[in-house]
């Protein structure tokens, strides 16, 4: 039986309604664990007050620099003593969820009893940095806890200016839009790089999250350092004979209303049999019309990745979104996955040296300019990273002839 | 004493262990998929298999007894596999359709809602707020659970024109991310600076450098190394707290909500979009604030009864234009809605096309 619990008349008003409430797992968990009593005290004075109540500090494991969220009470009496002691350490463990957030129900109930004995049995599916979260835990149990989660071959995420957790999408194991195995995509490149992960020495945080169409369900382009978007290059396929299903069962006007005329770049056209005309040379790739038709209209078969550099929220200069860096790379053999290793090596390395400390790439990169980004590292111009040429003519141009000819010997290449 | 242990530097697990058997086994191999009903997905493989999905919300933030009963009902009910979509939503597949409606049933009676999927309000996805945040404004799971038993309705039911993606942040960073209505602290007056702590506690030159208006100076005061703000160029962003603690931006009066929408990460149709400002001066009211629960009701009321199918918010907006929008919603247009940030001036309109 834990201590006495706190009233809490605000918190209680939120036990109510159809949605789960989270309060009243509080309370359940309060029953056995004064830390739980005392959180649900200190929460209760936030909503009372409307002001927050924890500060950080330095928790870690050994061997680690990062990972774990330090918090501790802010909330202290007169004799400056926490008012809610049993939550006066009340610490967070990053841990990175499998790719794609599958769980066995066995290991999920591993991780309960592992926070049962070490935590305070909150655990959150899953923060925004796309980790699991196990909250509440005092300092000195910190290193246990996260012990048997590693030995459960569960490791720490990032936190603070180190790579951090990534996230990919469902992808390949359920979604027949995947262009790309995203699943390997997201491993190669976090694990790559986890000593940049767990001894936190960047500039600022580098976030990879991989989706496997445009669709970007991770929100990669608005959200990573580093997104990768899978996406294919060939035709989009075409079942004729289910696109014509498709026109009879929702008419003409359906298809020509949320298909045809909805498509960015009028690159769609119902022909008078039913079957669908499509002008792939000005498919954007969009998705919009295979989520309509997702039976009758697949990507292609050459498929591989598009890599936008640079996306972030709005801390400090405003939200940014990554822009094209790579507009495809095949993403099938071995070699491709080093290719994309050795890429976000580049990034990463170019990041470390000419960020500004609490700078994001996409912040560094508006300082310096693309351009310099890509000769930083060695990536040629490319049309497909712009949405129109420049608008302004106060730029100096010397040496206009040697880069013009570098276009064409890269376009003769190409033919060749 | 026996040296401590060192971590296994393990990294991101490999999911396959983890990972339903008919997902395994048709890995990268699927074909198409529809919806039976809202809050179940049938996807359907090149094989010929097929699995159901099961979609039901959380609050995310769970106790022992909530995780252990989801895992019971997996172990029931779905072979002992689960995964969680980035809203937190939880999935149970099932390769048996006859496991479906039991399933369903099972989740609802249990308290978990089922939906989230199609043209849905699908769960808000949020940020730690006063539970566990060093910097927050506002809770985060409070006002998350408050609103969706506001929108449990359209959770459950596939009514909308297109997917809606709410988020919530607690402070003007927006870790919630992008939404199609998102619902942030907006500061509304500059920091109030506890000169005692600055020396102590903070790295002056990183303060200064990370306001993005430089407002922030050094100063001596009552004889101690501080620091003082420019109040007119203060924008109220509240970058200088989290480095610096006694910069207090948040005021419980003062820290208000603010409503934005229009965001979208999707390429679908048009390209990734950020949400624009729509409502302010929002009262920061628990436990479950009505004022910004009444705000983004009356939005989706309207985006559902304007809006043409497949419309996400964003595309909605950019069909209707800015004017209708605020008329149609009631929603005060202001001085404040006009972007003056670096860029800002691609936003206003350098066109005749203006709607009558």
């Amino acid at each position: 039986m834990a201590k006495k619990m706190h009233d809490t008349p605000m918190l209680d008003q939120l036990e109510t309604g159809p949605w789960p409430s989270f309060v009243t797992g509080l309370k359940r968990l309060a029953e056995t664990n004064d830390m739980m009593v005392d959180l649900l005290g200190q929460l209760e004075t936030s909503y009372k007050t409307r002001k927050g109540y924890w500060k950080g500090g330095t928790v870690g494991v050994i061997g680690y620099g990062g990972g774990v969220i330090p918090r501790f009470t802010e909330l202290l009496g007169e004799d400056k003593k926490p008012l809610f002691p049993a939550a006066a350490e009340f610490h967070t463990l990053r841990i990175m969820p499998p790719a794609g957030n599958h769980y066995t129900t066995e290991v999920m109930r591993k991780f309960c009893d592992v926070w049962e004995k070490y935590g305070s049995g909150l655990i959150a599916f899953h923060g925004q940095s796309g980790d699991i979260m196990f909250q509440g835990c005092t300092t000195e149990n910190v290193q246990p806890a996260f012990d048997e989660l590693n030995e459960m071959g569960f490791d720490l995420g990032g936190a603070g200016p180190a790579v951090r957790t990534g996230m990919s999408c469902v992808g390949a194991a359920r979604c027949e839009q995947s262009c790309t195995n995203e699943q390997r995509v997201h491993r190669t490149l976090v694990n790559a790089f986890l000593d940049d992960m767990h001894r936190p020495a960047l500039p600022y945080k580098m976030k990879f999250k991989v989706s496997g169409c445009p669709n970007d369900c991770m929100n990669s382009i608005h959200r990573a350092d580093f997104a990768v978007i899978g996406t294919w290059r060939d035709d989009m396929k075409v079942d004729q004979a289910e696109v014509k299903a498709f026109v009879e069962n929702r008419g003409r006007k359906y298809v020509i209303d949320n298909v045809i005329t909805r498509c960015p770049t009028n690159a769609l056209s119902l022909n008078d049999d039913d079957t669908l005309a499509v002008d792939n040379k000005n498919c954007v790739r969009c998705m919009h019309c295979l989520n309509v038709m997702n039976k009758a209209l697949s990507p292609g078969d050459d498929k591989g990745v598009s890599v936008l550099i640079g996306g972030k929220r709005t801390l400090k200069i405003g939200d940014l979104m990554g822009t094209v860096i790579v507009p495809f790379m095949k993403m099938e053999e071995d070699e491709d996955f080093e290719a994309i290793e050795e890429l976000a090596g580049e990034v990463i390395d170019f990041f470390a040296e000419n960020a500004l400390e609490h700078e994001r790439t996409g912040e560094m990169i508006e300082r310096i300019g693309l351009v310099n980004f890509l000769e930083g590292l060695g990536i040629d111009v490319d049309p497909n990273m712009i949405n129109q040429p420049r608008m302004n003519s106060y730029v100096r141009m010397d040496g206009w002839d040697e880069e013009a000819e570098k276009w064409a010997e890269r376009k003769a290449a190409s033919a060749s | 004493m026996s040296a401590p242990r060192m971590p296994i530097e393990s990294g991101v697990p490999d999911p396959f262990p983890y990972m339903h058997p008919t997902l395994r086994e048709n890995f990268g191999q699927w074909s198409y998929h529809d919806r039976p009903r809202p809050g179940v997905l049938r996807h359907v493989a090149k094989s010929g298999d097929q699995v159901w999905t099961v979609r039901a919300g959380t609050q995310r933030q769970m106790d022992l007894a909530t995780i252990r009963k989801l895992c019971d009902i997996g172990d029931e009910y779905a072979d002992g596999f689960v995964r969680f979509t980035m809203r937190s939503n939880i999935e149970f597949m099932v390769a048996d359709e006859a496991k479906v409606a039991p399933l369903v049933e099972k989740l609802t009676s249990e308290g978990f809602p089922v939906g989230g999927t199609g043209p849905s309000v699908t769960m808000i996805s949020h940020t730690q707020g006063w539970l566990h945040c060093d910097i927050p404004g506002t809770d985060a799971s409070g006002v998350v659970k408050a609103l969706m038993d506001e929108l449990h309705e359209e959770f459950i039911k596939e009514e909308m024109p297109n997917r809606v993606h709410i988020t919530t942040s607690c402070c003007q960073i927006n870790c919630g991310g992008q939404g199609d209505i998102a619902i942030n602290i907006q500061h509304t007056k500059p920091p109030k600076i506890n000169h005692d702590l600055v020396a102590n506690v903070c790295e002056r030159p990183s303060v200064v450098a990370r306001c993005p208006v430089a407002a922030i100076r050094p100063a001596m005061v009552n004889g101690k190394p501080s620091l003082e703000v420019d109040e007119k160029k203060c924008v109220c962003c509240g970058a200088c707290f989290p480095p610096c603690p006694p910069m207090q931006i948040n005021d419980p009066e003062f820290s208000k909500l603010a409503i934005w929408v229009g965001g979208k990460h999707s390429n679908a149709r048009s390209k990734p979009m950020f949400h624009k400002l729509v409502a302010a001066g929002i009262p920061n009211n628990p436990p479950r604030w009505p004022e910004a629960a009444a705000i983004v009701k009356n939005i989706l009321a309207v985006y559902k009864e304007d809006a043409k199918d497949w419309e996400r918010i964003g595309d909605w907006v950019e069909r209707i234009g800015w004017a209708q929008f605020f008329d149609k919603t009631g929603l005060p247009f202001t001085k404040f809605h006009i972007d003056n940030w670096r860029g800002g001036r691609v936003n206003l309109n350098a066109s005749a096309h203006i709607r009558f």
